[in-house]
């Protein structure tokens, strides 16, 4: 039931945005939980997004793990 | 106003955040650091609460990567496999009493004392299923004429969009029937019952999207126990195993956030102030436990023109929450797994369920089905 989707915000209009699920999958979203523009990342769940989702945190935890990793290597 | 760039439209790649967490060279070095952190001697369990981790976990086989003496088990992380027979009640006399019954479709066949709301529906009463509460509120808004009932299940992931709309004032032939439910006290039950080995807990990612980091904070400081938040992608669930094991290994116990790209430290503070001013916390039954203390969340007075309960005078006290020979409450705390109970796959499949934890898509049972069959096939 706690499943979220992240989905790419299109169009922003009141408190509601139009996002793109990825492979065409587009649909109409409430965003009053969050503050959101377009083109940032949202996780969607149950037809409301429920937080902003970060790349660029996505890609530095992503290389803080192979640093980890690599670290313990030697 | 109104932005828009539809030039964005059908050419997003799959997000980098996605692929990157399930790029399978990364989930094998990993899989390899477990097996060479992990002391040779004695047996550890990690407990996630999430239906989601449990979907995660089976689907790509990650029990398959980790040592022989790692183990991996489910606490009550199905909302859906934990409300109580006696809310299944209700909604089924609403249904009865000719009140339209909106809700997810998980909820649809889970059991309550004399049937699900399934039943009720094959035998006339008008029972929706919704994608989100969105499409309830707009059917009460287009059918002045009937009573519509949203029946809020879920945990905390869930609750916000509950509480917005309470507060948004929907139409006067709206209302709630809410069997939320809060994760962290469930989490604390688990350290209390007395044979349950649990080492460390896998918290649940997007309930923390909502509470952020706080409410764990118990976990190390008072029971010494490591807990990490971990992200749904092989890549998330395998590096928060990683890293319990790792505090185990220096003896500490730490609350460490793996899914920072979705989990800040105070959580979503814009969904946790709706909560606070649609809901009051109280104690409320899971099925399978009992009563726990401030675990469920209930409307404030002021909306009590929202509250089913209320509205329509209905209260069941007490109902039959599990049959006789299935062992739903064993599975739900985790203390035994599916194949251990005697009805799995044998009185109780997907197709006939007898107990909560195999109808929701993400009970602990029908997630291992799913997988036997899918082994097997």
């Amino acid at each position: 039931m706690c499943l979220a989707i992240p989905a790419h915000v299109l169009s922003v209009s009141g408190d509601k945005a139009e996002v793109d699920f990825g492979q065409n999958v587009l649909r109409q979203v409430n965003i009053s939980l969050v503050d959101v523009k377009v083109g940032d990342y949202v996780l969607v769940h149950a037809g409301y997004a429920i937080q902003k989702l970060d790349e660029k945190d996505a890609l530095e935890t992503l290389s803080l793990w192979r640093e980890i990793l690599e670290a313990e290597n030697q | 106003m109104k932005q828009k760039t539809s030039s964005l439209k059908g050419q997003v790649e799959p997000i980098v955040a996605v692929r990157n967490y399930r790029d399978s060279k990364l989930a094998r070095q990993i899989a390899t650091k477990i097996q060479e952190i992990t002391p040779k001697r004695g047996i550890f369990k990690f407990c996630h609460v999430c239906g989601t981790h449990e979907w995660t976990i089976t689907h790509y086989g990650i029990r398959s990567l980790l040592p022989e003496n790692v183990e991996v088990i489910a606490g009550p992380g199905c909302p859906v496999c934990i409300v109580p027979a006696a809310e299944i009640d209700e909604a089924v006399l609403l249904a009865k009493k000719g009140v339209v019954v909106t809700c997810f479709g998980d909820l649809l066949r889970v059991p309550g004392s004399d049937g699900s709301l399934l039943d009720a529906k094959a035998q006339g009463a008008d029972v929706r299923i919704v994608y989100s509460l969105t499409d309830a509120v707009n059917m009460a808004r287009k059918e002045p004429e009937k009573e519509f009932v949203f029946f809020a299940v879920g945990f905390e992931t869930t609750a916000p969009a509950t509480a917005l709309e309470a507060l948004s004032k929907p139409s006067v032939n709206f209302s709630f029937l809410i069997a939320h439910r809060l994760i962290p006290p469930a989490m604390e039950l688990l350290l209390g019952v007395g044979d349950l080995q649990i080492d460390g807990f896998i918290a649940p990612g997007h309930v923390s999207a909502i509470i952020g980091m706080k409410p764990y904070e118990l976990f190390p400081k008072v029971y010494r126990m490591p807990t990490v938040v971990a992200g749904f992608e092989p890549v998330d669930v395998l590096m928060g195993i990683y890293l319990l094991m790792k505090q185990l290994k220096e003896k500490t116990a730490r609350l460490e956030n793996e899914y920072a790209r979705v989990v800040k430290w105070e959580g979503n503070p814009k969904a946790l102030e709706i909560m606070n001013r649609a809901f009051t916390v109280t104690s409320g039954n899971w099925r399978g436990i009992g009563r726990l203390p401030n675990s469920a969340y209930k409307l404030r007075d002021e909306f009590a023109a929202y509250d089913a309960h209320a509205k329509f005078n209905v209260k069941v006290e007490q109902g039959k929450d599990v049959l006789l020979g299935c062992e739903c409450h064993l599975v739900i705390i985790g203390k035994i797994k599916p194949d251990k109970c005697p009805m799995f796959m044998k009185a109780c499949t997907p197709q006939k369920p007898v107990g909560a934890c195999m109808v929701s898509s993400e009970g602990t049972c029908r997630v291992w089905a799913k997988a036997v069959s899918s082994h097997y096939s």
